[in-house]
């Protein structure tokens, strides 16, 4: 049953589901490569993300699509403020404290939605959700293909972002040296919680690209958080190449070794290549060595 | 040896609870809270002494829980040779994990990481395979002998508990005062000096993880004998990783009895929380998030930093910015 | 209200003989002390949608229950309902266990989950404390020798074994169009165990399995899956799986267009959910389930239906089965006239009880399993979900093979 048009497909889904997590990936990266934090409120805004999307759709009649113009700017401040307003102030510069306070922020969300939402599950059913293309042997759904191209053009405008303005050079200094970046007279403070803005602002993205094809209930953003981590890793943490190409590499992976040997499998092949990754290579196939 | 006398009293005030008539609700609460305390206490000797974050403790609780069960289920082996097996069981995975992580130089968040993907890679494992009862779980048959380490009353399983505490709270005290405590200090305040003093950094860190793990996998092989039940979502599941941390850290990191208060304080908080908000789903668990960050935010040394700045404060000299290494400091 | 007039109808049809025995000594308390039962599900964390709807279906039970008189053996005593939340955990409904044998109820309904349902049954043998399972499947619930533990619903064996003979005789019926099988099913304690069942005797009825697919919960996409099914191009597809991945399932055969000849879920999370079929009404038609399912020629349970959906709710089998063990156990405690906790294990152990809404016929527990409990076949057909198997419960003819769009 191994014909190259059934491996062209297995990778072919691998890179699809692959884009997504790449861009859950990109905000988790950014967020640790100037913080140097792991964001475990991550999930859980992931899922706020999906529930605005949500509404979007149900309450306004928005596309998701068109949502995720009108989400990523609102995500932005809304992640900016997080950290301006309550992980900024509560963690006190500690690393310890700021794993706790998104960790208590991550129970507290995922609880505020259990009780405003309850736990059932949400769908929606968008009439071009079942349009197909045929790519070679393939059959793509539409959502899918559009959500390659939306990752694609994502890392392109955060690429830009980070390289040509003022406020990416502030955050790269800052990433590299925040001392020095401090006595230039940047606002670190500011900075940080730019960071967060945008790192929560790509999750706003995902959840719109996730939408058509994908469900929401209070638990939804956390099945992505864990492989977004072996993402950050395998790319090197805080490196937005890195998380594209590692996020595309997870999804292949993981589509391959869930065709070959099971699904439930699939994620051990990503765990072993995590493990190994951080046994073998720290820094991440695409970081540098120290 | 000092401070044995206070865990001592501790654990006599604790073991005369039931002696009171308590109800037993309280008694299966103090049970929960105290499983909890001891695999707070072994998360506490590696993250709180050694400052190696582990988010992945959950490895060893399930090692502990599945390879008793195992063993008694499949081997027909007694359950308390088979506790003791568990234990020695969670080490061995200690020692294995941490040799492959420390050897490789891993620390900080990347640590943190790596042992998140070993109890991962353990929970699905054990998901799938037929010898953990795949996604069914093992159900150890009701037996309510004490040979069997099982009991009608919830009095025996209670005391055990509290003794499994009482030894790892004697055990960090012990660590606390030794060569051993003070070199996994110096690691932890600084490994390259440490390592530059001549402190074999790799194999303090992993003796710290073998305690550490046997601690953990202790608290494992008692929740399989409590509940009979263990499948692969509780055993190596976040839940425990993460609650095994949450103790200490609310506590009071890198203190003997942080652990304790930490869990304590936790699982009363998750009480009062529901009582306050009745029957409402969510919104017990989101007050607990809600006071976990202002906590941190309000203490950020533990509930032990707080009692040591009052005591600080009583005694008028000003609390200073000492960080959260009591006693283990003037070894170095 | 005229529900409640038809409840209390057919409630007290079922309680007759024993109200009338021991009417007299209710005469003389005046208006009994209320009869605590606790009603334990996860109201909260993963599971607590079912928890929920559970927990609804139980608490309509106790208010027509109080609103038909409560129990008249005691005086007209009402019934009070000590909720609890088990948190989606075994130790958090061992926990609650703990707290409604100190409040003092005289039975517990509920825990959903297997793995709640093995754990809480225990902790409440430990008092003496009558436990009625309200869905947990798996097996060891009932063969553990616990004498307070009772299972209303049906067993993992016997789902498997209806499921396999009502898919040996629709293939039957249709002609044998169907040989070949692939099975997907989730990986923990329900689909694992099915999954093996299915593996064990499909074989001996003449079908050929090509591929069973395991998947973790949850899984974020079934690409490949379908893909597999689409190479192998099986007969029949048989899922076993919950709510969230059966949607995502569905879906992606729908936009593989995937068509078997068949497709046919054993405890299928959507198949036989209302609120499946409305929201994804294309890829939900002619999927045959076999399930948890009322009784639709029941009035009682048409009523019910009614009743659930003008809260805005679906009739899922979480409430129809939580009301059914609801009225069980009040028909007990009407017997046994006491809240003894001994006594109310006595009544149902001999319980005959028949005014539940399930296709089970009159209760009867051997070793703690309702005999009569058994899923039944339905099947999408022109957006409504109906009941196609047992002929005796039937509300329309299966069609299958699925006719080619």
């Amino acid at each position: 049953m191994l014909s190259p048009a059934i491996l062209f497909t297995a990778v072919l889904n691998g890179l699809m589901t692959g884009a997504i997590y790449a861009l859950v990936a990109l905000g988790l990266t950014l967020i640790y490569g100037v913080l140097h934090i792991i964001n475990f409120a991550h999930g859980a805004l992931l899922t706020v993300a999906l529930f605005a999307a949500l509404i979007a759709y149900q309450t306004f009649g928005i596309d998701p699509y068109l949502a995720a113009f009108l989400l990523a700017p609102l995500f932005f401040g809304l992640g900016y403020l997080l950290q301006r307003l309550v992980i900024g102030p509560a963690a006190r510069g500690e690393d310890r404290n700021i794993l706790l306070v998104t960790l208590g922020l991550a129970v507290l969300i995922e609880n505020a939605l259990l009780y405003v939402f309850r736990a059932d599950t949400r769908t929606i059913n968008l009439p071009y959700a079942f349009e197909v293309f045929e790519i070679g042997p393939a059959v793509v759904a539409l959502p899918r293909l559009a959500a390659l191209g939306a990752v694609a053009v994502t890392t392109l405008i955060l690429w830009a972002i980070m390289r040509y303005t003022s406020t990416g050079r502030a955050i790269r200094a800052v990433a590299k040296e925040k001392l020095g970046a401090q006595l230039a007279g940047i606002d670190v403070a500011h900075i940080y919680a730019v960071t967060f803005g945008l790192g929560t602002a790509c999750l706003a993205v995902a959840a719109c690209l996730l939408l058509p094809t994908y469900y929401v209930n209070p638990g939804a953003g956390n099945a992505f958080v864990l492989v977004a981590f072996t993402i950050v890793v395998l790319g090197g943490m805080g490196s937005l190449v890195g998380a594209l190409l590692g996020g595309l590499l997870i999804g292949v992976v993981e589509s391959l070794c869930g065709f070959f040997l099971g699904e439930s499998l699939g994620q051990i092949g990503i765990f072993t290549i995590f493990i190994l990754v951080l046994l073998l290579r720290p820094h991440g196939l695409f970081g540098e060595a120290t | 040896m000092k401070g044995v006398g206070t865990i001592l009293v501790v654990a006599a005030l604790l073991a005369a609870v039931p002696l009171f008539g308590v109800s037993n609700v309280t008694l299966n609460f103090l049970v929960t809270a105290l499983i909890i305390a001891l695999a707070g206490q072994g998360w506490n000797v590696l993250g709180g002494y050694g400052g190696q974050y582990s988010f992945g403790h959950a490895a060893f609780f399930g090692t502990g829980a599945y390879v008793s069960a195992i063993l008694q289920l499949r081997y027909g082996v007694n359950a308390w040779i088979a506790f003791a097996a568990g234990i020695g069981a969670g080490a061995l995975a200690g020692a294995i994990i941490g040799g492959l992580s420390f050897r490789s130089g891993l620390r900080g968040s990347y640590f943190a990481l790596v042992t998140l993907a070993f109890a991962e890679v353990l929970r699905i494992l054990a998901s799938v395979t037929p010898i953990t009862g795949a996604g069914v779980g093992l159900l150890v048959k009701l037996d309510l002998r004490p040979e069997a380490f099982q009991f009608q009353s919830r009095v025996p399983f209670y005391w055990i508990i509290l003794a499994l505490v009482t030894v790892s709270l004697l055990i960090v005290r012990a660590i606390e005062n030794s060569r051993f405590g003070a070199y996994l200090v110096a690691v932890r305040e600084n490994e390259e000096a440490a390592k530059a003093l001549g402190v074999n950094v790799i194999a303090v860190k992993l003796g710290a993880m073998v305690i550490s793990a046997a601690i953990v996998a202790a608290a494992g092989g008692f929740y399989v004998q409590y509940f009979l039940f263990i499948d692969a979502g509780i055993a190596y599941g976040p839940w425990i990783s993460i609650e095994a941390l949450l103790a200490p850290i609310i506590g009071g990191v890198g203190t003997v009895f942080g652990p304790l208060l930490g869990a304590l304080v936790v699982k009363v908080l998750g009480e009062a929380a529901k009582l306050v908000t009745g029957d409402a789903p969510g919104l017990d668990l989101m007050i607990y998030g809600g006071v976990l960050v202002l906590v941190i935010a309000l203490a950020p040394r533990g509930i032990a930093g707080v009692v040591a700045d009052l005591r600080a404060r009583i005694v008028r000299r000003k609390p200073e910015a000492k960080p959260e290494q009591p006693t283990a400091g003037h070894h170095v | 209200m005229s529900l409640n007039r038809l409840n209390r109808r057919t409630f007290l049809q079922s309680t007759a003989l024993g109200a009338a025995v021991i009417a007299a000594p209710s005469v003389l308390r005046a208006q009994g002390a209320p009869v605590k039962v606790g009603i334990l599900h996860p109201v909260s964390g993963a599971l607590s949608y079912s928890g929920q709807q559970g927990r609804l279906g139980a608490q309509m039970a106790v208010d027509a229950i109080n609103a038909a008189g409560g129990i008249k053996a005691l005086g007209g005593a009402k019934i009070e309902a000590i909720l609890g939340d088990a948190q989606s955990t075994p130790e958090g409904g061992n926990a609650e266990v703990e707290k409604m044998n100190s409040a003092g109820v005289s039975a517990i309904v509920g825990g959903y989950a297997s793995s709640i349902c093995l754990s809480a049954s225990q902790t409440a043998a430990r008092y003496d404390l009558p436990y009625v399972v309200d869905v947990g499947v798996v097996d060891s619930i009932v063969t553990r020798g616990l004498k307070n533990t009772f299972r209303f619903g049906p067993g993992f064996g016997v789902i498997a074994k209806t499921a396999l003979d009502n898919l040996v005789a629709i293939n039957e019926a249709a002609g044998k169009p169907a040989k070949t099988v692939m099975i997907v099913h989730e990986d923990s304690a329900f689909g694992a165990g099915l999954a093996k069942l299915l593996n064990a005797q499909l074989p001996e009825r003449g079908f050929q399995i090509l591929e069973t697919i395991a998947h973790p919960t949850p899984t974020r996409d079934f690409n490949n899956v379908a893909l597999k099914i689409k190479a192998q191009n099986p007969d029949i597809v048989i899922p076993a799986n919950y709510y969230n991945e059966y949607v995502l399932l569905a879906r992606t055969m729908q936009q593989q267009r995937i068509r078997p000849k068949g497709i046919y879920s054993v405890l299928g999370g959507a198949a036989s959910s209302y609120k499946f079929v409305k929201e994804f009404p294309d890829a939900a038609e002619y999927i045959m389930d076999c399930n948890h399912w009322f009784d639709p020629k029941n009035p009682k349970a048409q009523e019910l239906k009614k009743q659930v959906e003008a809260k805005g709710q679906f009739y899922t089998y979480e409430v129809y089965m939580n009301y059914s063990c609801v009225l069980l156990l009040a028909d007990a405690i009407e017997r046994a006239a006491s809240t003894d906790r001994a006594k109310i294990i006595g009544a149902l152990e001999s319980s005959t009880f028949s005014g539940h809404v399930m296709p089970y016929g009159p209760t009867k527990f051997v070793n703690g399993q309702n005999q009569g409990a058994a899923p039944v076949n339905t099947q999408v057909l022109k957006k409504d979900i109906e009941v196609i198997l047992p002929a005796a419960f039937a509300s329309a003819k299966a069609v299958f093979p699925m006719p080619r769009a």
